[in-house]
């Protein structure tokens, strides 16, 4: 069956049969993952379901306590989606070719990634059926408004950055992809806007997508500035500082880096693409990953250095609860697994080829996790009172299984986000070079139906 | 001391609040004050009592309680009571832990013991000094970063110093508890205790409470419209709690009324952490020339 469908394409090159072959060929695997994200999404589902009719009681969260895994899910999300658009407008910024496979992935990244940002938002709020009030009644001078503002700006140009390089693929899956089903058929031919490679159609297209590019660049660093600004506007113990913004940017740039690696393993393994994801590209990432964690590492070291030299007060108590209390082997894991080793293994470079760098990244990724869990639920326990006369339940926070479900789902929704682009759209930008009208004309890739 | 810088002009207020104390506290605080029903009904709703016990209560007097709820509409709170500035102060050297404000406040708030909105800390300002007990409410901060961060205006400071909760705008965030210094909210994380009050909502009374918002002390703009203290303050048995007006400058514990800035001035009065720039309206007067020894035990302490 697999066999027919392949050879009704008309695939006209073979790099075009390598890049489209995922797009129509189904496999079981592919089907048991889908049915296993329904399955988490289902189960988060319930959860949230849960938490609609009894009131958000049914997660750990309580006075003290009063952000947990949502939230720091939430920066997570925020933060690997800011490395997936920076690299790929870098990248068609300047000349380089090198990662242009990766182009793609990145940006697919970042919009799964900001679109479950944007979700788990929503989830956090104990009024979600008020969500509209964030509009009706906006007060510009809440970090919440500033921070809603430049995330669904970045939801836009990020979308429409990973439509406008998509287009001229679409466009080349309608013309090549002839044995496939209708809805198929109808979602290119809808979905591809008349693109037929006009020179016109070229030139209009290399503008707005260098004049997104562009203006992606401050956007990508305020989400996450912004969103370090929730915490920085406040004065608990962690947040208080001059240092956050730049301190989460450095770091989403390192989880960023880190989970595009990942998927571009899992890609590059399960869609057979070992010839245009080489072992170059890990090399390179490998070193880009090296490069971003020192960043991190020395915003992490001004980050904890000044207030554990000074142990003023509840700040002091914080920095003691994650150096040495009940909070220090996750500290310790996320600096020591998360960020120290990873650099030291990085150096060398057999741990840069694919599957050592793999789960060097996988540990990155997790490390990033905990971090923002890090980075939220301490400080909230260490308010200037006392924590006293209060339920035994406020005094700690073990997420419920409800948390853990809708949080899973979210990444469930993340994948399956990603899962579902890949399979629709060729994961590697078709065409070898740049759309430039000049390139178009000489190779002659694409030809209309007509010619 | 205190009575003799008060002047008689300003005072009028809180003769009549004095006497509405003294009813209050004649009647027992209780349910005495509730008993203003017309009709006794047969039926009964089951309520849930500040200390846990389920209880049985004529819909008559459920309907008094709305006889009492004076709070203004959510659009009309928002205004605040015209040529005030109301401000407290609570004197640490008389505190003895005696919980009476934490409980009155509870029941008028329909609160349970485990989330009150009064918090009575054991302080402890280093090694050496002594420990003493210290209510804490919500400071209705003139620079107030509750305020600051609310993103749809839920929280909000009125023209008479207060800083409010409107508990239909509030999206439950809870950006606003993440940035109060002072640990002053706390939020609806279920259903509220008391299940359906029957009562129109007003952010003055904080009644009924509604899952997913956020809630706080409200220095009981009821009350105060009705020319009656907040109901914290005649429940000290100590007199530990002033309150009072900054313009008139004058305060009372509901048995003595004094200047607000001689009050401050000779008994060294201060603001919690007033580094933060929060500006607080309600003052601390230090813990020097106790009445009571500290002793942590409540039960007695809670007897006097
Ligand atoms: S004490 Fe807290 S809740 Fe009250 S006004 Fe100040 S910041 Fe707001
Ligand atoms: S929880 Fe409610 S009152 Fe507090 S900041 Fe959010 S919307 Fe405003």
């Amino acid at each position: 069956m697999n066999t027919v469908i392949q050879k009704e394409q008309e695939y006209r090159t073979k790099r075009g049969k390598a890049l489209l072959g995922h797009t129509v060929n189904t496999s079981l695997k592919y089907k048991l993952w889908i049915a296993f994200l329904l399955l988490v999404i289902f189960i988060g589902g319930y959860a949230y379901y849960r938490q609609l009719k009894f009131g958000l009681v049914v997660t750990a969260m309580r006075d003290y306590t009063s952000w947990g895994i949502y939230i720091s899910n939430f920066v997570f999300f925020v933060a690997i989606s800011l490395v997936g658009s920076l690299i790929s407008s870098i990248l068609k910024l300047n000349k380089n070719d090198w990662s242009r496979p990766l182009t793609r992935v990145s940006e697919i990244i970042a919009v799964a990634a900001i679109i479950c940002a944007a979700v788990i938002i929503i989830v956090d709020m104990g009024r979600p059926d008020r969500f509209f009030y964030v509009i009706m009644h906006l007060r510009i001078q809440s970090p919440i408004i500033w921070d809603v503002i430049i995330i669904s700006t970045y939801l836009v140009i990020s979308l429409l950055l990973l439509y406008l390089s998509l287009l001229p693929d679409i466009a080349l899956c309608r013309d090549r992809l002839t044995a496939i089903p209708k809805w198929k058929k109808w979602l290119y031919r809808i979905m591809s806007i008349n693109w037929s490679n006009h020179p016109k159609q070229i030139e209009t297209h290399h503008k707005i997508t260098k004049l997104l590019a562009i203006s992606v660049l401050p956007v990508a660093f305020a989400i996450h500035t912004v969103t370090s600004w929730l915490f920085a506007t406040t004065w608990r113990p962690g947040w208080d500082s001059t240092n956050l913004g730049p301190y989460f940017v450095s770091g989403a740039f390192m989880a960023g880096a880190a989970v595009i690696i990942v998927a571009m393993y899992l890609i590059r393994i399960h869609l057979k693409l070992k010839k245009y994801i080489t072992e170059l590209h890990f090399e390179k990432m490998g070193r880009l990953l090296v490069l971003l964690s020192l960043v991190y590492l020395y915003f992490n070291i001004n980050e904890y250095l000044g207030p554990a030299f000074k142990m003023v007060g509840v700040e002091g108590e914080h920095i003691t609860e994650l150096f040495t209390g009940k909070y220090a082997p996750m500290y310790w894991f996320v600096q020591l697994g998360g960020l120290i080793l990873p650099i030291v293994f990085l150096i060398f470079k057999p741990f840069r080829k694919p599957l050592p760098i793999f789960i060097i990244s996988i540990f990155v990724v997790l490390g990033a996790w905990f971090k923002r869990f890090l980075i939220v639920i301490p400080s909230l326990q260490h308010p200037y009172l006392p924590i006293q006369d209060v339920d035994e339940s406020y005094l700690h926070y073990v997420p419920t299984w409800e948390e853990w479900a809708i949080t899973m789902s979210s990444f469930a929704w993340f994948l399956l986000i990603i899962t579902v682009l890949i399979k629709l759209f060729p994961v590697i930008p078709v065409l070898k070079e740049k759309i430039d009208s000049e390139t178009i004309n000489k190779l002659n890739v694409f030809k209309n139906e007509k010619s | 001391m205190e009575n003799d810088n008060s002047n008689t002009d300003s005072r009028r207020w809180f003769l009549k609040t004095i006497s509405s104390g003294g009813i209050l506290a004649a009647t027992g605080l209780a349910l005495g004050t509730f008993t203003s029903c017309k009709e006794k009904s047969a039926e009964k709703t089951t309520l849930l009592t500040t200390d846990g016990k389920l209880v049985q209560v004529p819909n008559s007097e459920i309907e008094a309680m709305e006889h009492l709820h004076q709070g203004a509409p959510p659009m009309e709170a928002r205004e605040g009571i015209s040529g005030k500035k109301w401000v407290m102060v609570v004197d640490l050297s008389k505190c003895k832990n005696a919980r009476k404000c934490v409980d009155l406040c509870d029941k008028h708030h329909n609160l349970t013991p485990d989330r009150p909105y009064i918090k009575v800390y054991e302080m402890k300002d280093n090694e050496k000094s002594s420990p003493y007990w210290m209510p804490k409410k919500c400071f209705h901060c003139d620079n107030p970063p509750c305020v600051k961060v609310c993103p749809v205006g839920a929280t909000y400071k009125r023209t008479d110093g207060i800083v409010l909760i409107d508990n239909e705008r509030c999206i439950g965030c809870r950006f606003c508890m993440a940035a109060c210094p002072y640990s002053a909210r706390v939020f609806n994380w279920g259903d509220p205790p008391e299940g359906k009050l029957d009562l129109p909502y007003s952010p003055e009374t904080s009644l009924p409470s509604k899952v997913g918002t956020v809630a706080k002390c409200d220095f009981c703009p009821d009350m105060l419209r009705q020319n009656k203290l907040p109901h914290c303050v005649p429940a000290c048995p100590n007199g530990v709690i002033y309150f009072g007006d900054e313009i008139d400058d004058t305060v009372t514990n509901g048995e003595e009324t004094v200047r607000l800035s001689t009050l401050l001035k000779d008994k060294a009065g201060y603001r919690y952490l007033e580094e933060l720039g929060t500006k607080p309206r309600v003052y601390y007067l230090p813990p020097v020339d106790r009445l009571f020894p500290f002793e942590k035990n409540t039960e007695e302490n809670s007897e006097s």
